[in-house]
């Protein structure tokens, strides 16, 4: 029995990362929303690694942030202990990682979700998304309610035909051993949507109270009180330490032992796994030179004894899993709480999505997080909130919302989902991003706050803090570059001296001395030349000065990929009209319909000749 | 992505253009050498070029060349204004886009003699054709996606190679699939790799291993240089280079012209539109195309260079990239003798003592060796031709600056490539020198533009298979 249950302008069907970004976006854009989940529980669940952040995903927390999502201030409520990693490698990939209270991060995203204005809650199953001209229509429950919609943010994770794999143990199965949605992936096959198959993993989790912390090292966080969101107040609370150790010989031996009772080499598990997060049976056999391995041992919160095993990613049977645990030093006497295991799940193969993340098939539906292919909370939050907003503004009839490759790695992210065909899940990668050197985590305040602001998403308190932050910046650097100081100084040259500096040989504004780089900005502070500010504005100013040459090469890199970028391909191309193309070329460009000959290029077999055949034949067009 | 760059260069002109279309303009050029041959082809394209020609040929059995298929052969006269024939020839049509350049296509086989050749193309462009500019058909066979850049580029390089050195080169052009680039970009690759892994990865990976950095981007820089090198070598068989004759009257230049005309087949003699004050001629010196000039025609007085002849030879020395300047052996040195030579660079010189043949010597080996230290002199009778080999020697190993080939790398790189090589030079070479000065992600900003700008050449997108290398060569992930 089938009941009109209400209407919505927008439905978000899964409460994960990137369900939960997407939902608050499209309310807080004053869209009225519901979001459905399976379960009120497991609302922004970390399945996996109790952490956020690290390199290229610090980067997502804080552009999700600046554009006024909320992962950013969710973990800064929630965390246990924050480390800046990368610190001696440059500003661009120094990033922040945080270690999370699992729990608490759910509890308060509920807290945030039921204390959103126009947005609902609702526990059910979806099990059907009805269309109509191939536009979303509604969806219908397991239960029979149905919702009427303009548009739908599928962001069901590794929800859809999970199976769960430890061993020779096979059953179905939603991350943290939920139910899996079984019907909502016919529905969408028989929409006409193409659907592929990833694997991934997690580790078992151990009892802290059976640990031996002695012999493992101390992995304290920093004593920085750093923080994701600009603006979360700063964070007071005492932090808990992560423990590292190692495998052993032994532990490598009772693997390969048991090599033929792994799922991943007997070929019970086929569908394909992410190379950056292997299984453990996987380096051991891959790497076999390498005697030990590292392993992280990380509290998964204040209030829970479970402990996550970071590295140790497995599939194993549950006997060998806890015989490999004992053999490691620290953990001899273990409990093993929660058994490893792999999963695999169907997914939407990224390709069908525009880079507004809607499908080209069924108008309205949009898809996000790892549904799409990808791993990471900080990958899946992003796509949400995209999502979210590009949902909310087609309802709103106003222009879509796309990042560049070149404005942050939202941009990179979306744009590689949609334009590339990747054979593993995606994650997040600083090497993935060309414009690196801009795309830091310290400046995407300075990069999205404004985009985030005219969406609609930047409320006022975070545009005050945005403006003030920002005058004081270029106050700053107004000063700078404004005075100067001659040879005769005096003051200035004794503190040359003492850095071992060379001297001034003509007038020279305090810019460009700290450009040396044994000139610190806290001695041109200390010394009084010019006012202090706070840490981040400060920083900042470093950043922009001492990286001001390799910065404009990379503008420079910025303005030829932009060429390229803005030569936008007519809508109505048709590829089959265009003479001589490669096959391979001719499929692919049917299939991605590339919004500029830049995303076109990126296509893998598109080949440089297949892009000068494009744009020839565009030239035509024009003449 | 990064060799679409390369169409931005043809984008612009064919933007401004206008409304006519490139293939609705239509060209004609003779397309084989000119001069007595067998015969000679006149190629035309363009689309509608097939009718256009019908209105200009009488075909032998009436069958216009409208109604006849792609890669058909038609005989008939070429008719002249008043109806008259003006030659009889076959004429092949290829349709588009199933030619060369990938538009209608007429190639008229005329006979021989260059008269009625010329006549027949006159009527062409009486038709309202076009004369292609050199390499026209080539461009326009790629710009319609006959063929690819490097190819197309290849094409031009050979019509454009002047000896048979030059071609043998041109058919070696550097490709992006070649072995040179592949080591230089594995090299790169595996760099950036490790790089990558350690900024990606830094709990698994650690620190970059500068050491090794350090090697591999000191071979990198060896291989871009020997490949910039060879390249730069191997341009001047494919662009020839211009030497200089000089020396005052009667000294033996115009013989020496002469001497070195018949030992080699001139390429083409009589270049319409030179001044008669300097002799030029093409001439073919060891495989390296040299366009000779002999000053004959500038004058000078009695006993001092008139202040005309000196501007005059001062703007053909300055063009030359060499200098042969000649000395009689039986008049000595003569003031006008070192007016002459103080005119010229002694670093691009060759010193020719002539008439070495003849018994009174006014000249001494030692005052040549104080007068030309560190120059090549070279004793020679040009009338007897002695001292031609050793003239040619030394011509080429001066051209070539000492790098005689001979270390395998026999490519031809053309200007877009050789500009390609040096931004990439140049980034690997900044790359080194701030290896340990800089943070590792600017650091990466050269090597990466390193790797994209030789992706110039190969025309490969190369950030994944960066990224596979780290996957492959790192145990990362937890």
């Amino acid at each position: 029995m089938i009941y009109e249950a209400g209407r919505y302008e927008i439905i978000v069907i899964g409460a994960g990362h990137a369900g939960c970004e997407a939902a608050l976006a499209s309310a807080r854009m004053g869209c009225r929303t519901l979001l459905v989940t399976m379960s009120v529980e497991y609302i922004a669940l970390m399945p996996c690694n109790p952490s956020i952040g690290g390199p290229a995903k610090a980067q997502l927390v804080r552009e999700i942030d600046a554009l006024g999502g909320e992962m950013g201030v969710n973990i800064d409520k929630s965390s246990i202990q924050m480390r800046m990693i990368n610190t001696g490698k440059g500003p661009a990939v120094q990033a922040l990682r945080a270690q999370a209270d699992k729990h608490e991060y759910g509890r308060e995203m509920i807290k945030t979700i039921l204390g959103q204005p126009k947005l609902d809650l609702l526990m059910a199953e979806v099990e059907d998304i009805e269309t109509e001209d191939s536009m979303v229509k509604a969806v219908v429950t397991r239960t029979g309610a149905r919702y009427e919609c303009q548009a739908i943010v599928l962001t069901t994770g590794t929800y859809l035909k999970g199976r769960i794999i430890a061993g020779e143990v096979i059953y179905d199965g939603g991350p943290g051993n939920q139910f899996p949605a079984v019907r909502l992936s016919d529905s969408l096959k028989s929409m006409g949507i193409k659907l592929g198959r990833f694997k991934t993993g997690t580790p078992p989790r151990i009892d802290r109270k059976t640990v031996d912390f002695t012999r493992m090292e101390e992995q304290p966080g920093d004593e920085y009180p750093w923080r994701f969101s600009f603006i979360s107040p700063p964070p007071q609370r005492e932090q808990l330490s992560c423990w590292l150790t190692h495998s052993t010989p032994e532990t490598h031996r009772i693997v390969m032992e048991n090599i033929d009772r792994a799922p991943m080499f007997t070929g019970v598990i086929q569908g394909r796994g992410p190379r950056y997060c292997p299984s453990f049976e996987d380096k051991v056999v891959r790497f076999s030179h390498k005697p030990s391995h590292q392993l992280f041992i990380e509290p998964e919160g204040r209030d829970t004894d479970e402990m996550y095993v970071q590295g140790l990613n497995t599939s194993l049977p549950e006997d060998v899993q806890i015989r490999v645990l004992r053999s490691i030093p620290g953990l001899e006497n273990v409990h093993m709480i929660r058994t490893g295991y792999a999963i695999e799940y169907d997914y939407v193969i990224p390709s069908q999505a525009r880079l507004t993340l809607e499908n080209k098939v069924v108008a309205g539906l949009f898809t996000a997080g790892q549904i799409n292919g990808t791993s990471g909370y900080e990958e899946a939050a992003a796509q949400g909130l995209i999502a979210g907003i590009n949902a909310a503004l087609k309802i709103q009839a106003r222009e879509p919302f796309i990042l560049k490759r070149s404005e942050a790695y939202i941009g990179v992210l979306i744009d590689d989902l949609v334009t590339k065909h990747a054979d593993e899940p995606y994650r997040m990668l600083t090497s993935r991003a060309e414009y690196r050197l801009l795309l830091r985590q310290d400046n995407a305040d300075l990069r999205l706050t404004e985009m985030g602001r005219e969406i609609g998403l930047v409320d006022d308190y975070r545009w005050a803090v945005f403006r003030e932050k920002k005058a004081r910046l270029e106050k700053g650097i107004r000063h700078l570059q404004t005075t100067s100081f001659t040879p005769a100084d005096r003051d200035m040259s004794r503190y040359l001296a003492s850095r071992s500096s060379a001297p001034l040989r003509d007038r020279t504004s305090l810019w460009e001395l700290l450009r040396r780089p044994e000139i610190r900005i806290d001695d041109l502070i200390d010394s009084g030349w010019m006012g202090s500010a706070d840490d981040e504005v400060i920083s900042q100013i470093q950043i922009q000065c001492k990286y001001e040459g390799y910065i404009n090469k990379q503008r420079e890199q910025v303005r030829r990929f932009e060429k390229l970028e803005n030569r936008q391909i007519p809508k109505d191309i048709d590829y089959e009209q265009v003479y001589s193309l490669s096959n391979e070329a001719l499929q692919k460009l049917k299939e991605i319909r590339p919004i500029s000959i830049g995303q076109a290029s990126r296509i893998s077999g598109v080949t440089p000749a297949d892009i000068n055949i494009l744009l020839i034949s565009m030239e035509k067009r024009r003449i | 992505m990064v060799a679409v760059r390369e169409t931005e260069k043809w984008e612009n002109p064919t933007r401004t253009k206008g409304v006519k279309s490139m293939s609705e303009e239509l060209i004609a050029a003779l397309s084989t050498p000119p001069g007595e041959g067998g015969i000679s082809i006149i190629r035309a394209s363009g689309n509608g070029v097939i009718e256009r020609v019908d209105q200009i040929f009488s075909p032998a059995k009436g069958i216009k060349l409208a109604n006849k298929d792609g890669f058909s052969l038609t005989l008939g006269w070429i008719t002249d204004k008043d109806g008259s024939k003006i030659d009889q020839v076959v004429i092949g049509i290829m349709r588009a886009p199933h030619s060369y350049t990938g538009e209608d296509v007429v190639e008229i086989n005329s006979h021989g003699g260059s008269l009625p050749v010329r006549r027949c193309l006159q009527r062409c462009l009486d038709l309202g054709l076009r004369l292609a500019e050199p390499g026209e058909f080539t461009k326009r066979a790629f710009l319609n996606g006959r063929l690819d850049l490097s190819q197309a580029e290849a094409v031009i390089d050979i019509i454009r190679a002047k000896t048979d050195r030059g071609l043998q080169l041109a058919m070696h052009q550097l490709e992006g699939k070649s072995r040179h680039i592949e080591e230089i970009e594995d090299n790169l690759v595996q760099i950036n790799a490790m790089v990558e892994a350690s900024l990606d990865f830094p709990d698994e990976v650690g620190d970059l291993d500068y050491d090794a950095a350090q090697s591999l981007l000191t071979e990198t820089i060896d291989k871009l240089n020997n490949l910039l090198v060879a390249g730069s070598r191997n341009e001047v068989y494919r662009d020839g280079v211009v030497v200089v004759i000089c020396g005052k009257p009667n000294v033996g230049k115009s013989s020496l012209l002469n001497a070195l005309l018949r030992k080699e087949k001139a390429i083409v003699t009589d270049i319409p539109g030179t001044t008669r004050d300097v002799v030029e001629d093409y001439i073919n010196i060891r495989g390296i195309p040299v366009k000779i000039m002999d000053t004959a025609g500038i004058r000078f007085t009695e006993d001092r260079v008139e202040k005309i002849g000196v501007e005059k030879s001062r703007e053909v020395i300055e063009r030359a990239d060499l200098l042969i300047f000649m000395l009689d052996i039986a008049e000595g040195i003569s003031q006008d003798d070192i007016d002459i030579y103080n005119l010229v660079d002694p670093g691009r010189v060759i010193v020719l003592v002539n008439k070495d043949d003849l018994e009174s010597k006014k000249i001494s080996p030692l005052q040549l060796e104080e007068m030309f230290a560190g120059v090549k002199v070279i004793r020679a009778s040009v009338i007897n031709e002695v001292g031609l080999e050793e003239l040619e020697k030394a011509v080429e190993e001066m051209v070539l600056n000492g790098a005689v080939p001979g270390d395998g790398l026999d490519i031809m790189v053309n200007i877009r490539q050789k500009d390609a090589l040096e931004r990439t030079y140049e980034q690997v070479r900044n790359a080194r020198q701030t290896l340990k000065a800089v943070p590792l992600d600017c650091l990466a900003i050269d090597i990466w533009g390193a790797l994209e700008t030789l992706g110039e050449i190969s025309g490969k997108s190369l950030k994944e298979e960066v990224i596979d290398r780290i996957f492959h060569d790192f145990c990362v992930g937890k």
